[in-house]
């Protein structure tokens, strides 16, 4: 007989086994997959998982991939521990984008030096926004968070689809639903030549740095932990739930809200319908590999650009269909937050029934 | 059951090996949909798998589906050229700017784009004359409608479904005097939920005959369940709706995929701004419904050759607009410039444009 037992203590060795345990079960079931569809298991984990990050370009590109997931992640990981169940970072990436997209459209005949900054600070503020009306909606009326930020998320891709259809369509763009091309003023510089990288990529890359700093350096941080961990206490202690839960929903929101103008003064260069394909649900997923930690979160979304330019590879370099790719990624990430169960609970065998 | 995969993988790379040694035209495809979307994407997949079956081992095609248009399509389609494809095909109008972009750093590889209108000494592009198979569509439906009141799912406001509403109205007016069309728009490509909803919502004003300008069968799904009629979107779905499927206007790829190929092989390759229609094969009539009165099949058959011959084109002035303006002057067929910009309703459409 199995049966599951919680852990008095988290166990230090599954900490350090599980993610190990997990991708040797993804090797295993991925080569199984991939043997399955006629082609080479080795050859399709290489692609997938090592081709990413096998020349400059990708790497890059990577990181390219990383920045928006990374942002996103960070704020969402300083949300959860402090129990604010906030779903909403795809909304507030999408706003952060039209604020910030529109602020571009505005400087689109400037040529100043402070257009970049207006613009990335009117992305931030946008994002700010969009997490501060679910915020104020639970503090005051005790509504449901994840309800509200998802209806948030909507609310958002509609407000830009609109946009995009209407006020800040290109007047020369023959109708198309997408913003005229941001001017040189607006956009982000690139780090390196021959490649996309950009200033973006180093602010997420703080932003990861910062949060580790608030969340293990401050008192504010200090709060936020006991706060998530035991909340009657943190009460009992006089903390201020109100004032943590207003501040990590809206740190959350201004990265969100970086991470969508990033994208579309960075690497697409306009507003588009589908300036998302979706960074702010993965980064749910990034953040819980980074077992909500700021620093691990850093680690998680590289993995995550990884599987995700592995995927496209795969299908150019070796044909594999995006739905098997798909299994794979979700095979990897089902086993990678399976096994972290271990960490605090572990399974008894015995003989005996139980009384 | 290692042995076995090395063994394969050293058959395949010998197989490789002799291939390369005709040194095969290597082609590239990016989708924005799946390939079993039953529509947009799997149409031009059909065309690649067409041009595979017209050359054999002389061509060697790559595809990349369900790509968002965001910042992944610059990665996907630079990817593909840095793959050593020698054309690239990108099938979808958000991948505009990204293949402008790739196609200025990639000077040797060819590009073309569909829908788009951005040319670049390597940049093409091509359109179907969709408009042509919506005008038949029209004919069809003012003829079988008995409320005198047809339906159109718009996708998006963009001027090639402009174009095909006003289309598809002229040729059930030109039947039918007291023919009404009501138009919803589902602002999406494919969304077989949205798509729903809209024939319902449709039907539900009286309308009997549907047309679409989504990629979904589920409006004709929804007018099989109410015994009404519906004309399928770019590929055949008469499957869907046995009963109430009047015919598809079918997208084929494959007869512009061989000539640019074989343009490309033959040295002659040249960017340019490409219309195909009836004319051109990559318009068909697909499963014209036996349940249809003699009249209504001979009537589609004369529209259906008058257009493939040449004899009649749709947009011929004098045509007014709903606003009381002359749209097309007598004596007039526009242009293919003048029909990229149509941003007006015939007159009859009892609509407004949403801007």
């Amino acid at each position: 007989m199995i049966r599951i037992q919680a852990r008095t203590e988290p166990s230090s060795l599954m900490k350090v086994a599980s993610p190990l345990l997990a991708i040797l079960l993804t090797l295993i079931f991925g080569g199984i997959l991939f043997s399955a569809i006629g082609k080479s298991p080795s050859q399709a984990l290489h692609v997938l998982l090592i081709a990413p990050l096998a020349d400059s370009y990708n790497i890059g590109e990577m990181f390219v991939k990383m920045g928006p997931l990374l942002l996103c992640a960070v704020g969402l990981s300083l949300c959860y521990r402090a129990n604010m169940w906030n779903i909403g970072a795809e909304g507030q990436l999408l706003a952060g984008a039209l604020g910030g997209s529109a602020m571009a459209l505005y400087f689109i005949d400037s040529d100043s030096a402070l257009a970049l900054p207006i613009t990335l600070l009117a992305g931030i503020a946008s994002g700010m926004i969009w997490a501060a009306v679910p915020t104020f909606l639970k503090l005051r009326f005790n509504s449901n968070l994840i309800l509200t930020t998802i209806m948030f998320n909507y609310i958002a891709l509609y407000l830009l689809i609109w946009a995009v259809h209407g006020p800040l369509r290109d007047p020369q763009g023959f109708g198309f639903p997408e913003s005229a091309m941001f001017t040189d003023a607006t956009l982000l510089p690139t780090l390196f030549e021959n490649s996309r990288i950009h200033l973006g990529i180093v602010f997420a890359i703080l932003s990861g740095i910062i949060g580790w700093f608030i969340l293990s350096k401050t008192h504010l941080g200090f709060q936020i932990r006991v706060f998530g961990a035991d909340e009657p206490a943190a009460r009992y202690a006089g903390f201020n739930s109100k004032k943590l839960s207003w501040f990590v929903m809206l740190f959350a929101g201004s990265l969100a809200g970086l991470a969508g103008v990033s994208e579309t003064i960075g690497p697409i260069g306009q507003l588009v319908p589908n300036v998302s394909p979706g960074y702010g649900y993965s980064a749910i997923i990034v953040a819980y590999l980074g077992r909500l930690h700021p620093l691990g979160a850093i680690i998680a979304a590289v993995f995550m650009a990884v599987i995700y330019m592995g995927g496209d590879l795969a299908q150019i370099e070796m044909g594999i269909p995006v739905a098997v790719v798909s299994m794979f990624q979700g095979i990897l990430l089902f086993f990678l937050l399976a096994c972290d169960f271990f960490i605090n609970n572990r399974l008894s065998f015995s003989n005996q029934a139980t009384n | 059951m290692k042995l076995k995969s090395l063994l394969v993988s050293l058959g395949l790379l010998a197989g490789a090996a002799a291939v390369q040694a005709e040194e095969p035209l290597k082609v590239g495809f990016i989708y924005v949909g799946p390939v079993g979307d039953l529509g947009w994407s799997y149409e031009h997949d059909m065309g690649r798998k067409g041009l595979e079956e017209y050359f054999g081992d002389k061509v060697k095609t790559t595809f990349v589906e369900n790509v968002p248009e965001g910042a992944d399509a610059e990665r996907v389609i630079t990817q593909l050229a840095k793959a050593g494809n020698d054309l690239i095909f990108t099938t979808s109008f958000g991948f505009m700017n990204p293949t402008v972009k790739v196609a200025k750093r990639f000077p040797n590889v060819k590009f073309e784009h569909a829908t788009g209108y951005k040319l670049d000494k390597n940049l093409g592009t091509y359109v179907l004359r969709t408009y042509e198979g919506r005008y038949i569509s029209g004919v069809a439906a003012g003829m079988m409608t008995k409320t005198n009141t047809i339906g159109y799912i718009g996708s998006f406001p963009i001027p090639e479904v402009i174009r095909d509403i006003n289309a598809a109205y002229m040729g059930a007016k030109s039947v039918n005097p007291d023919v009404k069309m009501k138009i919803v728009w589902a602002n999406t490509w494919y969304d077989p939920g949205k798509e729903t909803d809209a024939a319902n919502a449709l039907m539900d004003q009286g309308v009997d005959v549907m047309l679409q300008h989504t990629d979904s069968p589920a409006p004709l799904i929804a007018a099989e369940k109410r015994g009404l009629r519906a004309i399928g979107q770019a590929s055949d779905q008469s499957k869907f709706a046995p009963e109430a499927h009047i015919f598809s206007v079918r997208d084929d790829w494959t007869p512009y995929y061989v000539k640019r190929v074989q343009a490309v092989m033959d040295g002659t390759w040249k960017a340019q701004d490409f219309w195909g229609g009836f004319q051109d094969d990559m318009l068909t009539l697909a499963s014209i419904n036996p349940n249809l009165p003699a009249d209504v099949r001979a009537k589609i058959d004369a529209t259906h050759d008058a257009i493939k011959s040449g004899a009649f084109k749709p947009f011929t002035g004098p045509i007014k607009d709903n606003k009381g303006n002359i749209a097309v002057p007598a004596d007039h067929s526009l242009t293919d410039v003048e029909l990229a910009q149509v941003n007006w309703y015939v007159e009859g459409i009892t609509d407004e444009i949403p801007r």
